[in-house]
């Protein structure tokens, strides 16, 4: 299937989502992340409500790898989910 | 002040508190720098690992250290962003689990 579309919503000042990022950079896998922190007005909103339709926790980070969607840094859904794409 | 000032601040309060702060201490220090950057912010330390409202009344709840610490420990050992442990934790003699949101959803930013 090739290299799945990855797409990462976080928070700039969430260490979670910093290890999250962190792992995905020493594995060489290029992703797209979103700091929801820094955004505001009506960008912010239009991509909560786009988390909040993957994720109805709104927590982060939240992460999409192809169609699978993984709330937290856990490496072992997290390699689960990008072994099912490969 | 700084992530190191901090740290020993926190540290010596969950001490005193009986609980721990988790012994990766990379990951703490990523805490700290985060409670400090939303208390540069916002002008309170809201959780860094939560959606801000930037509104110290709406936030009071997850002003850290937020009300869902002490149950987050009692049931998982640890806190929602793994900052406060349990001696317990610390020493492995439980297992480490991804803490779920404790915070009501009315309360969370949606927005």
């Amino acid at each position: 299937m090739g290299k799945p579309k990855i797409r990462l919503f976080t928070l700039s000042t969430c260490s979670h989502c910093n290890k999250t990022k962190k792992f995905f950079q020493d594995n060489g896998i290029d992703v797209e992340f979103t700091d929801v922190d820094l955004l505001s007005g009506p960008e912010r909103e239009k991509i909560v409500e786009e988390v909040r339709k993957l994720n109805p926790d709104v927590s982060f980070p939240t992460i999409c790898i192809g169609d699978t969607i993984v709330v937290g840094f856990n490496e072992e859904r997290i390699r689960k989910a990008l072994e099912a794409c490969a | 002040m700084t992530p190191e000032q901090l740290y020993d601040i926190l540290a010596a309060y969950a001490r005193s508190q009986g609980i721990r702060l988790n012994k990766d201490k990379e990951l703490v220090m990523d805490i700290m720098r985060g409670l400090l950057t939303n208390e540069q912010r916002y002008g309170y330390r809201s959780c860094p690992c939560r959606l801000s409202w930037g509104d110290r009344e709406k936030d009071k709840d997850i002003s850290c250290p937020c009300v869902y610490r002490d149950p987050d420990i009692k049931e998982y050992g640890s806190c929602y962003c793994e900052l406060y442990v349990s001696p317990e934790w610390n020493e492995e003699k439980i297992e480490h689990r991804q803490v779920p949101e404790r915070r009501p959803k009315e309360k969370r930013r949606m927005i």
